[in-house]
């Protein structure tokens, strides 16, 4: 289990969090003016990496808020923890 | 023949403290501080078992956590009995009972046993092979493989005892306390580091606490009385906890361990009443010291496996530990020094050993020439080829080695031994580092695997890092510890070591014999009785990854994990198949290290607590009032309330009809209730639900239905404008914290730019939902200072209001269709409005009614139920909701996905009422809808997602989705059951005042 470092809380156990998936996905600004594929696109297309994810978590547990995490899927370290909104601190 | 096997003991045991003991029926004497191994041993019994799948007689092996064969049941016929304990393991106390396992009658004649008469025909892959065909008998083959399967028996009643978990946070833990974890465990504590040292044994030390040898030496002292010291001072040391008799049996990522305390388990039954048994520690620990130790490894030979045949430095721990001569008469069998070590503590105490059988050609050690001063007969380059005994090994023959070790040459000799001890050099237990993700490397010289990259903040030293000679280990782990903890002090002046040990080895991992390998059986896996024939067996079929031939032998399958043998599986099929040793890596070790009790995995969890439950402020008058319970998510909800020996049948049918009768009262406390506010909160509604929300004047109510992105309908409910930035959201029961979830999720990461909060206040308020034409005359006699008239009070609107000074909130809302009141009040006041209710209704029968009849009445007016007449592929339009779903609004959750060219097929599975030709025929709910029975195959059109007998419309009623339903009102389809198939005719769901005259009515 990993210890996450809620950028709102600490440090606290995997257990109080939920996996939101891929981040970095803005839901589209006008839907209605995309076609079927390209709403297809943003509604069903997810990455599966081994290696460097960036993902949504979610302190359910804790305060509730969702945060961004870059983690490396072969190993499970994780890379950073960032607010949302802020831009992803490596690359 | 039971000579005195006892010799002087250790202090570890307690010759004053003689202890009674039963194994199969028959009473034994040890002394406390013994194993029930050890106390066998000492009795001359050595054949406590027979093997898994050929009945072959088994004895002891080992003397700790890797034992493979002497797995017993302990504590028969009782509540505690439990299958697969290690003998090697249990320590023994005034009482205890055990017996074999996997033999019948006995363990001295088994009937079992004829399987290893059969074995020629019984190869690996056997039962895949031969049950295979005609596949229509597979039914009658499982029944008899099932019965033959499995080793010992499960308990039949609740397990007794008390277990628990315990939360532990360290800097450092330090795993193993033999001679490398003391030391690190001291150089921890001493450097301020708040240390936990762990060991799965009952005393500390490891294998060096009973080392008398004088051929290592620490500072001049031995082994052992160095070490005694060094554990009399971390022991006062306050930085520093110690457990015994703790097994660390999961290493997770991010030094995340489980380990498993057993506090109980070596005390009399009488003594354990009220204690905790057994804890399942979870450990968090910024850095790990795993100082595991190394297993001696077995040789591989003809008939390998007698009673009497045990690892050498089990022999030298029964005697220097335990006092216990394994045998009168031995004989060792190895390919390096450490058999020589136990030659040494048998010599000492006068114990006869017939012969050395050494596979390694020139001897050059101290300790060696001091064995054969003793006038030991050393065979050098010799191998045993056979063994000889049932019960018990009584002889063995050797054969002198080839130069390549590949064949056995000159004659063979016999030689006679009651028992013989083997040593294939060591394996080290990495068992716990790989489990953490830790990545292996094979040495070529001595041919192991020791750690290389580690995952997290984490070392490995002593043995199980590939140190063997004492002067390895201590200076190893000086150096390595004083790194990996960044002290510059290692609490250690000065050390001197003298060893007269010497680290050659000739390692063979599968000994040759005279007979051809399809005439032997060199067990490999003891415990699940696979032999090097059968891993060449796999090889020649075309197996290759060591995953595979380990599944297809099942070697390193059972309760040890091929602790044992699988590095000789990996040796045999790397030469087999001419490839390097690591090449095809090694099987994954899992965990838990040693077996868990199911116990221990679920400590407190048991009973009432096995799954936390939620209930309502009114819980207890349900209970006082002879309530059926149903769970709804993790809510106790009253279901129904039967009176007078009533069915639930019966009861529901007398709740619904005297709800539209008179009056009915529901504790519908568990929705979920999210206050929402903020100035964007009724944009934030626009978006999240597919009507429109903008114009909703405050006091009023709407019902809401929110969609998935997917366009599928995903809850329902009723929202509140309570004031102008000021809503109450009410959701399902069980997918209210979904939702919160959601609201948040969207609020948090889509719409950051919304000025909106959320808060879920489930808990804060009792429901009670009063309905029935005679609703008003009684929520009028409760709640005084409200106008109930229409023209004040409509429907589907909210007023603030005072019960007794206490404030409520009061909604005109109803999922019945009958005219209804929703009362909100502080959770704990909850209990005694529902009762001034009941009082104010008893002149109208107010009958309280459970959700069975919530169901049924919804049903009877065509609600749906989100999660029961939908699952996640329904659309508001699927349903025929049509309605409620805005065209104006320019965007909304799902909104997109409702006009994708899936979502609007016309023949999408589509919510529709269905009649039963028969009044009185009561569809099953699930039940699948056809059109043509005489198609083949049938088609299948949807299925039943509802359906009741109601007593207002005295017809049965049922709802379900079928394929373009909407389209085929008045339409007969089937239902085909069992035994008859019902038909049925599509109607409108909504079967009751569909023009609402009940809801309006003027009362």
């Amino acid at each position: 289990m990993f210890l996450i470092n809620c950028p709102f809380c600490g440090e606290r156990e995997q257990s109080e969090f939920k996996a939101g998936g891929e981040a970095h996905i803005v839901r589209p600004k006008q839907p209605t003016e995309l076609s079927d594929d390209e709403w297809a696109e943003y509604l069903f297309m997810r990455k599966n990496i081994k290696g460097i994810q960036f993902e949504r978590w979610n302190h359910f547990h804790g305060c509730r808020k969702w945060f961004n995490m870059v983690r490396d899927t072969s190993n499970d370290q994780i890379k950073a923890v960032y607010k949302m909104g802020e831009k992803p601190p490596v690359k | 023949m039971t000579n005195n096997l006892r010799f002087k003991t250790s202090k570890f045991i307690d010759e004053t403290y003689r202890v009674s003991f039963k194994f199969n029926n028959k009473t034994y004497f040890g002394f406390k501080g013994d194993t029930l191994a050890s106390a066998l041993l000492a009795n001359g019994v050595h054949l406590v078992g027979r093997s898994f799948k050929y009945h072959r007689p088994r004895g002891i092996m080992t003397s700790g956590s890797e034992e493979p064969n002497a797995i017993i049941q302990l504590h028969d016929n009782s509540s505690r009995t439990e299958p697969n304990v290690r003998a090697t393991e249990v320590e023994i106390y005034e009482g205890l009972v055990a017996s074999s396992q996997n033999c019948w009658p006995s363990v001295n004649f088994d009937i079992g046993g004829i399987n290893n008469l059969l074995s020629p025909i019984l190869p690996a892959g056997f039962y895949y092979k031969t049950f295979m065909w005609p596949p229509s008998f597979w039914k009658k083959y499982e029944y008899f493989i099932r019965k033959s399967a499995g080793l010992g028996k499960s308990p039949k009643v609740a397990d007794p005892d008390i277990y628990e978990h315990n939360y532990i946070h360290c800097d450092v833990l330090v795993i193993g306390a033999g001679i490398s974890g003391i030391m690190a465990a001291k150089m921890s504590a001493k450097n301020g580091y708040k240390t936990l040292l762990v060991d799965e044994k009952s005393y500390l030390g490891g294998s060096s606490i009973y080392d008398n040898s004088e051929f290592s030496k620490i500072n001049n002292q031995t082994t052992s009385s160095w070490l005694e010291k060094e554990i009399n001072e971390i022991s006062k040391l306050e930085n520093l906890e110690i457990k015994t008799r703790t097994s660390v049996a999961a290493f997770h990522g991010y030094n995340f361990l489980l380990a498993r305390e057993n506090l109980t388990d070596h005390l009399p039954i009488n003594q354990r009443e009220k204690k905790v048994r057994q804890r399942l520690l979870k450990i968090r620990a910024k850095k790990v010291i795993t100082a595991t130790g190394s297993i001696e490894r077995p040789l591989i030979f003809d008939n390998n496996d007698r009673p009497g045949i045990l690892l050498s430095s089990a022999i030298k721990k029964y005697i220097d530990l335990y006092g216990v001569a394994c045998g009168e008469n031995n004989v060792l069998f190895t390919n390096n020094d450490s058999a020589y070590e136990t030659a040494m503590s048998l010599i000492q105490r006068g114990i006869k050993i017939n012969a050395i059988i050494d596979n390694r050609e020139q001897i050059d050690s101290k300790i060696s020439y001091e064995v054969e001063k003793n006038n030991i007969k050393i065979y050098k380059g010799y191998t045993v080829v056979d063994t000889y005994g049932y019960r018990r090994i009584n002889k063995i023959s050797i054969m002198k080695l080839s130069k390549d070790g590949q064949t056995v040459i000159g004659d063979k000799t016999k030689l006679n031994c009651d028992c013989l001890g083997v040593s294939g050099g060591w394996t080290p237990a990495v068992h716990l580092f790989t489990q953490s993700g830790g990545k292996l490397k094979f040495r070529e010289e001595d041919q192991v695997f020791i750690p290389d990259f580690y995952p997290s903040d984490q070392i490995s030293i002593g043995s199980c890092n590939g140190d063997f000679s004492l002067e390895e280990i201590v200076k190893n782990t000086l150096y390595s510890i004083k790194k990996f903890l960044n002290v510059e002090n290692s609490e250690y002046k000065t050390i001197e070591i003298i060893s007269g040990l010497n680290l050659s080895k000739r390692n063979i991992w599968l000994l040759p014999s005279d007979k051809s390998i399809g005439k032997t059986k060199s067990f490999v896996d003891y415990q699940n009785d696979s032999t090097s024939k059968d891993i060449k067996l796999a090889l020649r079929e075309g197996f290759r990854s060591i995953e595979h031939v380990k599944r297809y032998t099942t070697t390193g399958m059972g309760t040890d994990q091929g602790k044992l043998g699988n590095m000789h599986a990996l040796g045999i099929i790397s030469e087999t198949a001419g490839t390097k040793m690591g090449e095809h890596g090694t099987t994954t070790f899992r965990p838990p290290y040693t077996p868990l009790t199911f116990g221990t995995i679920v400590g407190r969890n048991v009973g009432e607590f096995f799954d936390i439950f939620r209930r309502t402020p009114i819980h207890d008058w349900h209970v006082a009032n002879n309530a059926k319970f149903e769970n709804v998510g993790q809510w106790k909800r009253a279901w129904y309330y039967p009176k007078n020996n009533e069915n639930m049948h019966q009861a529901v049918q007398r709740e619904s009809k005297a709800a539209r009768d008179s009056a009915g009262i529901l504790d519908a406390s568990t929705l979920g209730k999210i206050d929402i506010q903020g100035t964007d909160a009724s944009e934030f509604l626009n978006r999240v639900y597919t009507n429109a929300w903008s114009k909703l004047a405050v006091g009023k109510c709407r019902y809401g239905l929110m969609l998935n992105e997917d366009g599928m309908v995903y809850d329902d409910g009723v929202t509140t404008r309570l004031g102008e930035n000021h809503y109450i959201m009410t959701t399902t029961t069980g997918g209210a914290a979904n939702v919160l979830g959601k609201l948040e999720d969207y609020l948090q990461t889509e719409w950051p730019e919304l000025n909106v909060y959320l808060s879920s206040v489930t808990d804060h308020y009792a429901t009670i939902s009063v309905c029935g034409p005679n609703s008003k005359k009684i929520v009028s006699k409760v709640i005084t200072d409200l106008d109930l008239s229409d023209e004040k009070f409509p429907h589907m609107s909210f007023k603030n209001a005072k019960i007794d000074n206490i404030k409520c909130r009061v909604m005109r809302i109803s999922f019945t269709g009958e005219h209804s009141y929703e009362i909100n009040i502080q959770a704990n006041y909850g209990k005694s409005v529902w009762e001034k209710c009941m009082e104010a209704g008893k002149d109208f029968n107010i009958t309280p009614y459970g959700t069975e009849t919530m169901h049924l009445l919804r049903a009877e007016k065509g609600f749906i139920i989100v999660g029961q007449d939908t699952d996640a592929t329904m659309t508001p339009i699927d349903l025929q909701m049509d309605w409620i779903v805005s065209k104006k609004k320019y965007d909304f959750i799902g909104k997109r996905s409702l006009y994708r060219s899936d979502t609007i097929r016309e023949d999408r599975k589509q919510l529709v009422g269905l009649l039963t030709e028969n009044p009185e025929e009561v569809l099953e709910e699930g039940a699948q809808i056809v059109a043509d029975i005489k198609k083949s195959p049938i088609e299948m059109l949807g299925h039943v997602t509802s359906s009741y007998y109601s007593p207002n419309l005295k017809k049965s009623i049922a709802l379900g989705v079928v394929k373009g339903g909407k389209n085929m009102f008045g339409q007969k389809l089937i239902i085909p059951m069992e035994n008859k198939n019902i038909n049925v005719t599509v109607a409108d769901p909504v079967f009751l005042d569909k023009e609402g005259e009940r809801l309006n009515a003027k009362l």
